[in-house]
């Protein structure tokens, strides 16, 4: 009898292809086990490398990281080539610094392009540039200049991610009891939000063939970058700070990017949800705008927003109870009722909300799409209003 | 869904009707939102502050509509609770409901669906084999297992039905995500100070309010040693020990008995360059009779120590009656010595200070201040500026001034100051009177130069010299009326300056000046004082005849008049000067015990395992349907799927081609 509401999303158009990541032939599969290989060796030499550093605890982060890696990349050439970029670059940018944080002025390559500060800026406007070309593709039905705005997109997260390693190394160059992973205030995380929403969309994108997507996906990654902007020139953000005790634990490696995958699924559920109202209003008219005639169909954006919310939903569902095992040890009681954690509550409750109405209750299209934009509000005032005008124990991110 | 069936059955009794309500979808989603709505008001209401806080917030009226709402602590008034418990009763009824047939979906193989059926399915596709019957039956069958499919096989007379299901695992996240709301918030009520709520309306319990020591709390606010949950907090200075728990309860507290005592050997903290802290920890013994010998173990932020279920953790620092040594110097008139006073932090004492009798209050010790100073390079640059105190006088009113004083001299613009800041209450910024320091680095210079202008006798002395000057100058020795007048003035604008400093003179002047010869006399005035200030400064150094006054001292001069000048509105009528101390510091643990915690991580974990088995395991089936069709088998098959349904459209045609494969062997491998 719960299979009855499923039929709903059942009729979708047969013809649109959509290609899937198969492994059948030997070429791929050879990739596949090459790639798996490197991860291991990458993991097993990370965790020989700093063996006197980590605790058991990091040691099973590393692991679990390479296995998600290796699973991610097995069937997708894109995320392999940016993995391998990013490790290239960044193990440039390392060794160019030596031990000397001072090379990021005096070393052109830094200067220019690799240390923190260039490469986010470069992901900044590689950023902006790809939506712009996105738009362009769709608005010129221009097959090849989409495909170059998904490079850009490309680019973009590769800077970024690249950027985030280098950072991490900083702090360490900074004082070696200032070292932390650079998930530790808003700026930082800002950078992640944009990297992780970047490589979500590309998946889909690849996934769906829905480069027409894009450019809304990347409106959202484009606004976080502007906030970003202003808020390194505003107040010298991107200043890396030591951590407070309560942060320097393991638990941080994996609840805040565990956050991120959240925030950027419902991010992107929320402008597909954007795109949606906007061909749906114009369906079933004498005359729809010419860039209306390239979007993916209804159903599909609803499958999708559908699929990023069930994806955003599962790893927030984790992060929020990383969170609570974290403060569990860290605030003596895995639930405070922290405005940090009470607004994390209401997040998912609310898509949990959604779900429900979509999947017992069959509601569909226009609703859930203005519930879905709805949604990134509340997560946008989780995620930032908090922090600006609340306060709890969470105050590590004040704006 | 139950619906239809409502519709069909409408005379079912009052419980029934009751139980599907609580079950049904509407009910859960309005639940879910009303939650997250209710949740709201304790982030944006700061929760558990002091009463008298939202009293002046709110007023009176509103304070007690609120207090009545129990929107002071939200999460745990009894209208959330009820919220909190619809949700999970809604919860349990849908489980209990839908639980069987679950069940039956992730086991159940589906063995009697038609022929018919099969070719009406979205999925479905149909191919002719060579081979027999049973062959080809037990061929789709290990190949469908091959794919990690469970396979039935079913007689259907002489035609041969293959079922086979995948995912049905999918079905026990449905079981697993929502058992694990109830569980989770089962362990929450089992961790939360319900019982102590009911405790108190039953009138067992009576929150304290009053800061009393320890021994005078009332048997009615203590708890003793026992199962339940709770979660406190006690602050135990270096060297002490303590056995109880302070638990905040509305606008009081609580204690609660430990089993055993907690001593504190030693509280360290480390601070970066930048002066916030790095990392606290305190070295703990724990004596309790049930140990071989006292457990000794450091904990530090994120590391706690967890003995008998009672978890200790690491959670702030604060001073622990740090001992001071410290020197009153009067401001007042009569008295150059200091008073010397032994003291310590959140120690009040009355003094008298002159006629001034005052409460002091030392509110805090820091043995160093990493505070911003900015330079041209570095505007980021940051300076130790040493040890200071804090501390309140309050008057007799109840009014009272906060001051911070430092202990050592801080540098400004190359000389030497000692710094108290004052300031009305807690909102406001520090104001600071820059005292000059003298060549030792003590104020001692500074209240002799003050002590000299309060003394009569050296101003009149003074006075009579410069008047004697004047009349020198004037050549007129004789004019006594004139001396006399410029005698009186020169005290009198004296004692004006030391009373109410430049502002009291400018005033007077503005005042009492006919406006013609102001502009002209008001200058000549103050020279005077300046003069008559300077000459009071150098007869008490003692100079020689020929010596000469070095630039220090003119700039110890000049700074000691400025000070002089803003004392009137310094509210203390002595500076407060930091002698010695010892150090004693005390750590702030959190004490908690939350038997519910497992409960609370077990449903984490279902919750967990649930939802991505309810996302990411999608429930297939396949049926063959196998017969004989001349020489050859006719096989319809038909697929059908949960969830995914666009992924779904390539699995079944990978799955066909696989089982159509002419190639026996593919399959195997
Ligand atoms: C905090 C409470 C709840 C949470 C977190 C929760 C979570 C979930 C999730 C994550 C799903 C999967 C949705 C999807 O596949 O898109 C689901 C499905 C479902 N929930 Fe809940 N749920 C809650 C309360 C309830 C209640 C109270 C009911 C009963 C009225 C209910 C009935 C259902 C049903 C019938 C399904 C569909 C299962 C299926 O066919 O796969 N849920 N729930």
């Amino acid at each position: 009898m719960f299979l009855g509401s499923k039929h709903a999303t059942a009729h979708y158009e047969t013809n649109m292809s959509t290609q899937l990541s198969t492994l059948d032939s030997d070429k791929t599969s050879l990739t596949a086990w090459i790639w798996r290989l490197l991860m291991a060796l990458s993991a097993v030499g990370l965790i020989a490398f700093y063996s006197d550093i980590l605790d058991g605890y990091e040691v099973s982060i590393i692991i679990l990281t390479a296995i998600g890696m290796a699973w991610l990349g097995q069937g997708w050439p894109g995320y392999r080539w940016h993995t391998v970029a990013v490790a290239v670059f960044s193990l440039i940018a390392v060794s160019i610094y030596g031990s000397e944080l001072g090379r990021a002025d005096t070393s052109f390559w830094l200067n220019y392009l690799l240390a923190s500060q260039s490469a986010f800026m470069w992901m900044s406007a590689l950023f902006v540039m790809a939506t712009v070309t996105y738009f362009g593709g769709l608005i010129f039905h221009s097959e090849f200049t989409e495909k170059v705005a998904s490079f850009l997109t490309w680019a973009a997260t590769t800077m970024g991610m690249i950027g985030l390693m280098v950072r991490w190394r900083e702090s360490y160059l900074l004082g070696a009891d200032i070292g932390h992973i650079p998930v530790s205030n808003l700026y930082e995380v800002f950078i992640l939000f944009a990297v992780v929403t970047a490589l979500l969309y590309l998946f889909y994108e690849r996934r769906y063939q829905t480069r027409s997507l894009g450019g809304f996906v990347l409106l959202v990654i484009s606004a976080a970058v502007a906030f970003q902007l202003w808020y390194t020139f505003d107040r010298q953000a991107h200043e890396i700070e030591p951590l407070v005790p309560a942060l320097q634990s393991y638990w941080m490696k994996i609840h805040v990017p565990a956050n991120f995958i959240g925030y950027g699924a419902f991010a992107m559920a929320a402008m597909i949800g954007v795109a949606y109202l906007l061909v749906d209003r114009q369906t079933g008219k004498a005359s729809v705008s010419r860039w209306v005639q390239k979007m993916p169909s209804l159903a599909l954006m609803d499958d999708l927003m559908y699929k990023t919310i069930a994806l955003g939903f599962a790893f927030f569902t984790l992060a929020t109870i990383l969170g609570a095992l974290w403060a569990a040890e860290a605030w003596g009681g895995y639930w405070s009722w922290d405005p940090k954690e009470t607004w994390a509550l209401i997040v998912w409750l609310n898509y949990a909300a959604w779900l429900h109405m979509r999947m017992t209750k069959g509601w569909h299209g226009g609703p859930m799409a203005w519930w879905a934009i709805v949604g990134l509000f509340v997560t946008l005032f989780a995620f930032l209003g908090v922090n600006m005008f609340l306060s709890g124990l969470h105050s590590y991110g004040t704006l | 869904m139950s619906q239809s069936k409502d519709a069909q059955l409408p005379h079912r009794s009052f419980a029934w009707r009751v139980f599907h309500f609580l079950g049904s979808m509407e009910f859960a989603i309005t639940m879910l939102i009303t939650l997250a709505i209710a949740s709201v008001i304790g982030t944006v209401l700061q929760q558990n502050q002091p009463y008298p806080d939202y009293v002046i917030k709110f007023g009176p009226y509103w304070f007690e509509v609120f207090e009545a709402l129990g929107l002071y602590d939200v999460y745990s008034a009894l209208w959330f609770l009820a919220i909190l418990t619809l949700l999970v009763v809604s919860t349990t009824v849908c489980v209990i409901r839908h639980t069987p047939s679950m069940f039956k979906d992730m086991f159940n193989l589906r063995t009697n669906v038609q022929h018919k059926s099969l070719r009406s399915m979205h999925h479905h596709a149909h191919w002719h084999q060579p081979g027999t019957l049973s062959d080809n039956t037990n061929l789709i069958r290990d190949r469908l297992a091959s794919q990690g499919f469970r396979t039935r096989i079913t007689e259907k007379g002489d035609e041969r039905l293959v079922s086979a299901m995948r995912g049905g695992m999918n079905r026990l996240g449905y079981i697993l995500t929502h058992v694990a709301i109830i569980v989770i918030c089962v362990g929450g009520l089992m961790d939360s100070n319900l019982p102590l709520k009911i405790a108190e309306w039953q009138g067992r319990l009576e929150i304290e309010t009053r800061n009393l020591p320890l021994s005078q709390i009332p048997k009615e606010s203590r708890l003793a040693v026992g199962p339940q949950a709770f979660r406190g907090s006690v602050s135990i200075p270096e060297g002490r020990a303590a056995s109880v728990a302070y638990l905040p309860m509305r606008d009081g507290y609580l204690v609660q008995n430990l089993p055993f005592t907690i001593e504190v050997k030693e509280f360290r903290i480390e601070h970066y360059p930048t002066g916030q802290p790095k990392s606290f920890e305190s070295d703990l013994v724990i004596y309790d009779t049930d140990l071989e010998k006292p457990l000794e173990q450091t904990i530090a932020v994120n590391h706690p120590l967890i003995h008998k279920g009672y978890a200790i953790y690491q959670a702030s620092f604060g001073d622990g009656g740090s001992e001071l040594t410290i020197n009153a110097w009067p401001l007042f008139a009569g008295q150059s010595e200091p008073a010397e006073l032994e003291t310590k932090v959140f120690e009040t004492r009355q003094m008298l200070w002159g006629d001034r009798e005052m409460q002091l209050e030392v509110t805090g010790f820091r043995p160093f201040n990493i505070n911003p100073d900015p330079t041209e390079d570095d505007p980021k640059n940051v300076r130790n500026f040493g040890p200071s105190i804090q501390f309140k006088l309050r008057r007799e009113t109840g009014e009272a001034l906060e001051f911070e004083n430092y202990m050592y001299p801080v540098e400004r613009d190359g000389r030497d100051f000692l710094l108290s800041g004052v300031r009305g209450s807690p909102s406001e910024e520090f104001a600071y009177l820059y005292l000059p320091a003298d060549e030792h680095g003590t104020v001692e210079g500074f209240i002799q130069f003050l002590h000299a202008l309060h003394d009569d006798d050296s101003v009149a002395e003074v006075a009579a010299e410069m008047k004697d000057e004047t009349l020198v100058s004037l050549q007129s020795e004789q004019d006594s009326v004139l001396g006399d007048s410029l005698q009186r003035t020169l005290e009198t604008l004296m004692a004006m300056f030391v009373r109410g400093g430049f502002d009291e003179v400018r005033d007077f002047i503005e005042q009492s000046l006919p406006e013609a010869e102001r502009e002209t006399l008001a200058p000549a005035y103050l020279a005077m004082l300046r003069e008559m200030l300077g000459r009071i400064y150098f007869n008490s150094l003692d100079l020689g005849a020929e010596a000469t006054v070095s630039e220090a001292q003119l700039l110890f001069l000049q700074d000691a008049i400025d000070a002089v000048g803003t004392l009137p509105r310094y509210g203390s009528p002595v500076y407060l000067s930091l002698v010695d101390y010892n150090h004693i510091e005390s750590t702030g643990l959190q004490i908690a015990r939350s038997p519910g915690k497992n409960v609370v991580y077990l449903g984490c974990a279902f919750l967990i395992a649930g939802v991505f088995l309810l996302f990411y395991l999608p429930q297939r089936r396949f049926w063959a349907w196998l017969s004989r069709d001349g020489e050859q088998t006719r096989i319809d098959l038909a697929g059908m799927t949960n969830r995914n349904p666009r992924e779904f459209d390539d699995y079944f045609e990978k799955i066909h081609s696989q089982l159509h494969s002419s190639e026996r062997n593919s399959a195997a491998d």
